[in-house]
């Protein structure tokens, strides 16, 4: 029998609409006193609340370890002007950035920029999956060594080193190279929720963690292996991607969880993947799929984060601790290394080295 | 009775980088982009009590000779987001961020402003400049709203629409409508605005900001850049370095206030300038001389000429004379970067210098491109800077320093002192967000 894979946890950090950075701060700090892999910020133009890479590059100084995953929709905003704030926050957290990419599919999203009308997803999906295309290009125009100060030749770059990307895609074209240097992590890690099926081919190709929503353990594992191949047939390695299973958790009214180690199932509600009971409960579940094989790991949306988000770290998580299944610090300082994610590869230092 | 409190200045600093005013080559010249450098000049600014740090803004790498620019410091981070981290790290200084209205959209900028100002509870201010620059464009194609020769179009437009200034204000005029557009009491309210470049429908997701509006700075001394700063801007980023230049500019643009209904106070004068301390003006000389060489490398000495005569000059030796012949006028040799005017004109003043003063290539570069503004011991920078605003030549300074990150230091140690002591400049913050520190009072709201 293999060995278990190690056990990744992430926790979405929004909710109510906040706009004061002690709230978000609070909540990440938390999230890193349980060494979770990383925290997440959902955006949307179309309802209250900050920008979201705002509020975690804010967060960035405050914290030292936790991944900090913000969604940036991609449908009406500049895939260089996204490219170049993803990386910026990887720059000012040292290694600690994600992209949570999302898409604008609604028309009163299309009313507040006036510019094009609302699409179908799938058409949305594969602009995002072009964008995070355009994005990794961006990242990688400049090779790491780029910087060389050369007080002999006078020059402070090597512009061999420096690398146009000229994408062309079906809505946009970029000419790069990006503005910031390639940033500590090489690329910034790619979060992208793949239940959906517009969304689950552009998962498969770009992103580095996959969501999935699905009620059990088989379901999950089901969609896992399918972008697990789809990854495949487009050339990556299927154990380049992690797949955690998205779970919106309510831990309020159950305070009498069964006894730990109990095989009791958890009580899981009809709305899809929403889990209530308590937090030992959810240690059981989350033992279980991962056990099983089903998921690399979770990610939790507390339906009331101050609350539930504390019960998850100080309950749930700590319990998984206890029982070796999740690590108790941080071994590495960038996310990939927590993610257990290699650096990428620089595309064009490769190719330079064909030459 | 006592005379009357001398005129306070305003002092904001200004991150150096990508130009060649950064010495890079210097020993204690530390990284462009790591986040500590940003930390460190910030919180020496802080520390001075500036009133604001301020981050210029990249879109495309330079080019010359069709290919990039390599001898100044390139790249760079984005700016809201690095100012985003640094509210965390300071508490009063105010955030300055340089940003493009020809390639975002007001509503998901304005949106980034706001939050930034909630962040820093108070303490964003927005550098809104324009570009007409095809060349920039290249990275920015979603829309195609820029032709071919980077005037911006309207929506669904085949024509070109106005000029970039047109945009800006109409962008500017946008924004102000979203951050407007929630009651100070917390309840959103619909925006419509159905401009000549844009069309914004639907409800804004950020509250009414700790200041009301960010605020906002405009960059450019153009007729169109006065009337846009004299109508819409807070502060007006200018670079008239001189006396004489500054009170004229100084004078046109406070005097544009009334036509748009503004009192002069409103709108704060403030001149990017550098700076070279030393133990004695002697020594500032000496300083100030070497810091000219590094920049102007024999290699940067050849580029810099290469742009004004618009062709390969390689062969040329930088301590030799100037080219004999003409500038090709017509020959657009660098991309990305401002154009220092007509060619045959900046190589007829170039020659004479050099004639006058018997000057080599480098050396007539060094001379002719200065933009050292004052130069001098502690207490002469200081006795200048304050002499500046009591002649009405500036309401305060955006410093420029040599270094990353250690460049503000001596200024803040050894010159802020001394404008405090000559009743100039605050002693302490007496507000918390960026508005208190320039006495401009929190916009109406207009609901």
């Amino acid at each position: 029998m293999p060995a278990l894979r190690p056990l990744h946890l992430a926790a979405e950090i929004g909710g109510p609409p906040r706009y004061d950075a002690a709230h978000h701060t609070g909540l990440a700090r938390l999230a890193e006193g349980g060494a979770l892999d990383f925290v997440t910020l959902g955006d949307s133009f179309a309802r209250p609340g900050p920008d979201a890479l705002a509020v975690l590059a804010r967060v960035a100084p405050a914290t030292r370890r936790v991944g900090l995953v913000p969604t940036v929709t991609t449908t009406h905003t500049e895939p260089f002007h996204v490219s170049s704030a993803a990386a910026t926050l990887d720059w000012v957290s040292r290694g600690r950035a994600g992209w949570q990419v999302g898409v604008s599919t609604t028309e009163a999203e299309a009313r507040l920029f006036g510019r094009r009308p609302a699409a179908p997803a799938g058409d949305l999906w594969h602009e995002a999956g072009e964008c995070a295309d355009v994005c990794a290009r961006l990242w990688d125009s400049w090779e790491d060594d780029a910087e060389i100060r050369s007080t002999a030749t006078g020059r402070f770059i090597d512009r061999d080193k420096l690398h146009y990307v000229d994408f062309e895609g079906a809505a946009f074209s970029v000419r790069g190279p990006a503005i910031v240097p390639r940033p500590p992590q090489g690329h910034p890690v790619v979060v992208i929720d793949g239940t959906a099926e517009p969304a689950r081919d552009a998962a498969a190709r770009h992103a580095d963690v996959v969501l999935v929503r699905a009620t059990t353990p088989e379901r999950t594992a089901a969609i896992r292996d399918d972008v697990r191949h789809r990854a495949a047939a487009h050339g990556r390695a299927p154990d380049a991607l992690r797949v955690l299973a998205a779970l919106t958790v309510d831990l309020g009214d159950a305070e009498t969880a069964p006894e730990p180690g109990l095989a009791s199932g958890p009580p899981l509600a009809g709305r899809g993947t929403y889990y209530r009971g308590g937090p030992v409960d959810l240690a059981d579940l989350i033992t279980q799929w991962h056990r099983a094989g089903a998921v690399d790991g979770f990610h939790l949306t507390p339906i009331t984060p101050a609350r539930d988000l504390e019960r998850i770290v100080n309950g749930t998580v700590a319990l998984l601790q206890h029982r070796s299944l999740f690590r108790t610090f941080y071994p590495g300082g960038t996310l990939r290394e927590h993610l257990g994610l290699a650096r990428p590869a620089n595309r064009y230092a490769r190719a330079g080295e064909r030459v | 009775m006592t005379a009357a409190a001398p005129k306070q200045m305003h002092l904001a600093a200004h991150f150096p980088g990508v130009n060649n005013t950064t010495v890079w080559s210097d020993p204690r010249s530390g990284s462009q982009i790591e986040f500590s450098s940003f930390e460190h000049l910030a919180r020496t600014a802080e520390r001075g009590l500036f009133d604001f740090f301020f981050l210029a803004e990249g879109l495309r790498l330079r080019e010359h000779k069709g290919r990039i620019h390599d001898l100044d410091v390139v790249g760079r981070p984005e700016s809201l987001t690095v100012l985003s981290a640094l509210a965390a790290v300071t508490d009063r200084i105010g955030l300055a961020a340089t940003v493009n209205t020809t390639f975002n959209e007001p509503y998901e900028l304005a949106r980034r402003l706001a939050t930034l100002d909630h962040l820093s509870a108070g303490r964003a201010a927005w550098n809104a400049v324009t570009s007409s620059d095809a060349f920039t464009g290249e990275n920015f194609r979603r829309g195609g709203y820029l032709d071919r020769a980077g005037i911006p179009r309207a929506p669904g437009s085949a024509r070109p629409e106005g000029t970039p200034y047109t945009r800006a204000a109409e962008f500017v005029a946008t924004a102000r409508e979203l951050w407007d557009s929630w009651t100070p009491e917390g309840a959103p309210r619909p925006v419509s605005h159905r401009g000549r470049h844009f069309t914004v429908e639907g409800e804004f997701t950020v509250p009414r900001s700790p200041q009301g509006h960010p605020v906002v700075i405009q960059a450019g001394d153009s007729f169109e850049g006065r009337e846009f700063a004299a109508s819409a801007a807070d502060i007006v980023f200018t670079r008239h370095g001189t006396l004489d230049a500054g009170r004229a500019f100084y004078a046109d643009v406070k005097g544009r206030l009334a036509a748009h209904g503004r009192a002069p106070d409103e709108l704060k004068v403030m001149p990017g300038v550098t700076f070279v301390l030393g133990d004695t003006d002697a020594d500032a000389r000496e300083h100030a001389a070497d810091i000219r060489r590094r920049q102007v490398s024999p290699q940067n000495a050849i580029a810099a000429l290469e742009q004004v005569w618009g062709r390969d000059l390689s062969s040329y030796d930088p301590d030799g004379p100037l080219p004999a012949s003409d500038p090709d006028p017509g020959a657009e040799l660098v991309r990305g970067r401002v154009r220092q005017g007509d060619p045959l004109a900046v190589a007829a003043r170039w020659r004479a210098l050099s004639e006058e003063k018997g000057l080599s290539i480098r050396q007539t570069v060094i001379e002719a491109t200065g933009r050292q503004s004052f130069i001098g011991s502690p207490a002469t920078v200081a006795a200048l800077l304050a002499e500046y605003v009591a002649a009405g030549a500036a309401d305060g300074f955006i410093l420029v320093p040599h270094l990353t990150p250690g460049g503000l230091d001596d200024f803040v140690d050894r010159v802020v002192p001394l404008l405090q002591e000559r009743g100039v400049f605050r002693r302490a913050y007496t507000g918390s967000t960026l508005r208190s520190h320039l006495g401009l009072a929190e916009p109406v709201w207009k609901g």
